[in-house]
């Protein structure tokens, strides 16, 4: 335990709007503890802000214990900061020194807004996961559940793929803003298992045509997205997906039906 | 008073709930779409509720203060959940699952909702494996299972340490179909801040857009509450920053009982507080008690030095030494009051002074490191992260914190309020934990409540009404209920005091844990019910709410939060005052055996607080339940 307080300095993106002009504003962060996580710090600019009768810098979080996927700011130009493998909310301030200058964005995508200083509007990922996401299975009429067998490696694969806490790290790291590691994370998730085969073809089909209907770039193999996925997911699962989406368009072409969208 | 009618339905324990819903009445499958369901959250219990309900064919409407369903606090569940399924071969049962639960509960839950929990336990698992959720498995492809405290057979399921995040997207699924199919519309960043109760039933809500401020009104058939529980309450909490009471406390002041609210369970390990800056507390799982040694130092002068430096003469391993039995492994309730009373006494660790070792030397002795990071790796990473400690060469540090609410709205056997209309489903009511909740089973109850309960439950309701007989949202009620919602935003940005929200919110965590929290006492309540009215006076008079009404204003958001947890916590200390007894998590110094354990008083206890709103300032009215143990026979809890 280090109880040695420091200084920094913030340069944080505000934005009183969506499509309002924004502009970096300079915050001191005065007596950090180095235990402190990095919203803990923002929690205490925050008070110092109010105080002054202006108003406090808005940014998401919820669970803080990085599953919920809502908190997204950019610490100096990464998608939820220095450290690999966790999200905003557990960046801690022992990774910064005193006299530090700490520049806080939100996630920059066009398919992600933004509401207002480092909160984003990403519902988008909420349309592509009703385009397709899911295995239709009506309460009740499931079938016991030992009755299909799933071998215990394609279980963790499907596991290291359903562990996407939905956060949009990947977009925001992208150049092209592609969410095809979010995409592939949920079309193979529920492709691997024996239940999601049935709707496999269109299930892909139809996210990928959401995701680029809405307006997510494509994926030039950069795989900056699976660096800044704070779950550490795998660009393998990109692939996955490339094959299954060619797979279901050579399917299509000889039952055109099966391409029809989500099944409702 | 209230008139509480539990419902429950007559015969067999085992045969009560089969032979309900064959009882139960039908809506025609033609009229269902003609009945709005209005279900406020979409954690495990309202995702579950809408999914099921619109799939049965009524119109949904699903409201979230989320800005995605997914978000819900449910996602963060880490260790599993349970089900009758016996596939360990090792003796488990229906019956053994709802006697568990029941004697976890310490007797306070009511009998027949308890069995039917576990009745259906067996079928959330069948329909979450349909939907694709990855649970793991064993070599043969058949599920697997691990135990959980409060149980001597392995009936609980689980998807790594992320259980509740992998049900959650299950349920999400069926939820995002069926916003596709038309069946449910969504709403998010919509924060429910009244019930419109018109004609004694439940009618509608009015809602606050978080990104407008736009108050809207909505009317329904019938309104479903799955908004989770209250722990944050003590501001400190394993719980996400967001969950918070006010939908439930809005509920309360509209007539809807409030049950046992001074039933709040604090969980042994945790994460201690650093400071005062913290603004959460994040659980370390109950498993590492099945290796790691719990102890302070004996002489309360030792308590900052090196634990290493500690000779072993020196060290209090006070569970083994109390609890001989049972020791690092006796039951969530016993171990935190025991390390309550430790920091008490001036021994607790750590800067603050609140916090217990847990230490693995001896089972890294036994084990070697390597056997130790096997086990636990995960979680000693997490510890590392947050405390930058490496807890393989010293002992971790330990604290309780609170973690979830057995209390909640009141509710009969179909899950319906003393307000005809009003379900309560999930975290937010109070029917099967009792006082004191087992491991796992929150996850099972929020899940039953919405897939396999409400939905037939709620048809015995709707079939009273007329289809299309619901009131218009321009009625005075909604009127009437939506200024008062705009009033109160109004009069907390115009108080432009002093201190900002959070200062508030900080006291009564403090008031609540020091009087209401692993320990009460008549003097310490009496105190607290002082404390919190004057409290409450200054946050309305010196609060500082920044910023305007009409746009995205956290400040704001959690000023309402606050205002209504100021409230409930006076309550809580009223219920905890009024039971004069121990049991579960509610330990009453006066109410002690001479060994420091629960005295409870079947006798004059055995029953349901269920709390009335009776207006402002005048005090609430306790009605009581009581409850009637037809099969089994409430017994001593004992753990020595
Ligand atoms: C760290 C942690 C670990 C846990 N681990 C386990 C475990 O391993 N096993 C287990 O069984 N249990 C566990 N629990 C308990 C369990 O997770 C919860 O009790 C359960 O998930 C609650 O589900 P719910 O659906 O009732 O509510 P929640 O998941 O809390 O959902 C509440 C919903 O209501 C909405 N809402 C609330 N208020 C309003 C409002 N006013 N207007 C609009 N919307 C509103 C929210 O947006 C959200 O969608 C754990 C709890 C914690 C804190
Ligand atoms: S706040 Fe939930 S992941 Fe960071």
């Amino acid at each position: 335990m280090t109880s040695k307080t420091f200084n920094v300095i913030l340069r944080v993106w505000r934005q009183a709007g969506p499509g309002r002009e924004g502009r970096f504003v300079e915050y001191p962060a005065r007596g950090v503890n180095p235990d402190m996580s990095f919203l803990e710090m923002l929690d205490v600019v925050n008070d110092e802000i109010a105080a002054r009768g202006e108003e406090p810098i808005a940014f998401s979080h919820d669970c803080r214990e990085g599953i919920c996927g809502t908190c997204s700011l950019v610490i100096n130009g990464k998608p939820h900061g220095p450290n690999h493998g966790v999200a905003s909310c557990q960046t801690y301030m022992r990774s910064f020194k005193d006299g530090d200058r700490i520049v806080v964005e939100p996630f920059r995508a066009r398919p992600f807004p933004v509401i207002k200083d480092l909160v984003t509007d990403r519902s988008a990922f909420d349309a592509i996961q009703q385009a397709g996401g899911f295995i239709t299975a009506r309460t009740g009429s499931a079938p016991e559940a030992n009755s299909v067998p799933v071998p215990k490696e394609v279980a963790e694969l499907a596991m290291d793929a359903a562990q996407c806490i939905g956060c949009g790290a990947c977009v925001a790291a992208c150049k092209n803003a592609s969410a095809m590691l979010f995409v592939a994370a949920k079309v193979s998730h529920l492709g691997l298992l024996p239940q999601g085969q049935p709707e496999r073809d269109r299930r892909v089909l139809a996210m990928v045509a959401t995701m680029d209907g809405l307006g997510f770039g494509g994926c030039t193999n950069q795989y900056e997205c699976s660096a800044a996925c704070p779950k550490l997911i795998s660009h393998d699962f990109i692939a996955r997906m490339n094959r299954d989406y060619a797979k279901a368009l050579f399917h299509s072409a000889f039952r055109p039906a099966a391409a029809g969208g989500a099944g409702a | 008073m209230s008139q509480l009618e539990s419902r429950i339905p007559p015969g067999a324990l085992a045969e009560k709930w089969s032979r309900h819903k064959s009882g139960i009445r039908l809506v025609n499958p033609a009229n269902k779409r003609k009945y709005e369901v209005i279900v406020v959250g979409a954690g495990l219990a309202g995702a579950s509720a809408s999914a099921s309900l619109s799939e049965l064919g009524y119109a949904v409407s699903c409201f979230v203060f989320h800005d995605s369903p997914r978000r819900a606090h449910s996602i963060a569940a880490q260790g599993g959940i349970n089900a009758a399924k016996n596939y360990q071969n090792d003796g488990d049962s229906v019956y053994r699952l709802f006697y568990d639960t029941a004697k976890g509960g310490d007797f306070r839950s009511r009998e027949a909702n308890v069995y039917r929990l576990a009745e259906v336990s067996a079928q959330i698992i069948d329909q979450c494996v349909a939907q694709g959720v990855p649970f793991a498995r064993e070599y043969g492809g058949l599920l697997a299972n691990r135990s959980f405290g409060g149980a001597q057979v392995s009936r609980t399921f689980y998807a790594r340490g992320q259980t509740g995040q992998q049900l959650l997207l299950g349920a999400y699924s069926a939820l995002s179909r069926a916003a596709v199919s038309g069946g449910v519309r969504l709403h998010t960043h919509a924060e429910m801040l009244d019930l419109v109760v018109v004609g004694g039933h439940a009618k509608g809500i009015v809602v606050r857009n978080l990104l407008t401020g736009e108050v809207t009104r909505h009317a329904a058939d019938a309104v479903v509450l799955a908004t989770g529980g209250y722990g944050n309450v003590f501001n400190l909490s394993t719980y996400a920053r967001g969950s918070n009471a006010t939908a439930i406390w809005r509920a309360y002041k509209r007539g809807a009982c409030f049950a046992n609210p001074c039933f709040t369970q604090i969980h042994p390990t945790c994460i201690p507080v650093t400071g005062d800056y913290q603004s959460k507390l994040t659980l370390m799982s109950e498993s590492l008690r099945n290796d790691g040694r719990i102890w302070v130092p004996r002489n309360r002068d030792d308590r900052l030095k090196p634990p290493a430096s500690i000779p072993e003469v020196e060290r209090d391993y006070y569970l083994e030494r109390i609890y001989p039995s049972f020791g690092n492994l006796c039951p969530r309730d016993v171990a935190s009051r025991a390390a309550k009373r430790v920091c008490d006494e001036g021994r607790g660790v750590g800067e603050s002074g609140l916090g217990v070792y847990l230490d693995f030397s001896d089972a890294i002795g036994r084990l070697g490191e390597a056997g130790v990071r096997e086990r636990y790796g995960n979680l000693f990473d997490i510890y590392h992260e947050i405390t930058n400690e490496d807890a393989y060469k010293v002992p971790m540090r330990i604290f309780p914190a609170a973690h979830y609410a057995m209390g909640g709205l009141w509710v009969d056997y179909n899950l319906m309020s003393n307000v005809p209309g009003l379900f309560v489903l999930g975290e937010a009511n109070f029917s099967d934990h009792g006082a004191n909740r087992l491991g796992a089973s929150a996850l099972m109850q929020g899940l039953a409540d919405g897939y396999f309960i409400l939905p037939y439950t709620i048809g015995d309701y709707l079939a009273t009404l007329k289809p299309g007989s619901r009131p218009p949202a321009d009625g005075p009620e909604f009127m009437q209920a939506a200024d008062g919602v705009a009033t109160v935003t109004k009069r907390l940005l115009s108080v432009r005091g002093r201190q900002p929200v959070s200062h508030f919110h900080k006291r009564l965590g403090h008031i609540l844990w020091q009087h209401c929290g692993m320990a009460r006492n008549r003097e310490g309540l009496g105190k607290a019910l002082q404390e919190i009215p004057a409290l409450r006076e200054e946050f309305w008079a010196n609060g500082l709410v920044p910023g305007t009404g009409d746009s995205l204003n956290q400040s704001l958001e959690r000023a309402v939060r606050v205002a209504d947890f100021l409230e409930l916590g006076e309550l809580m200390c009223r219920d905890a005052l009024a039971r004069e007894e121990s049991c579960g998590c509610h330990f009453r110094e006066e109410h002690q055996y001479p060994d420091g354990e629960c005295k409870r008083d079947d006798e004059n206890f055995a029953h349901v607080a269920a709390w009335e709103y009776a207006g402002e300032g005048t005090a609430p009215v306790r009605n009581a339940e009581p409850l009637a143990y037809e099969t089994v026979k409430m017994s001593v809890r004992n753990y020595k």
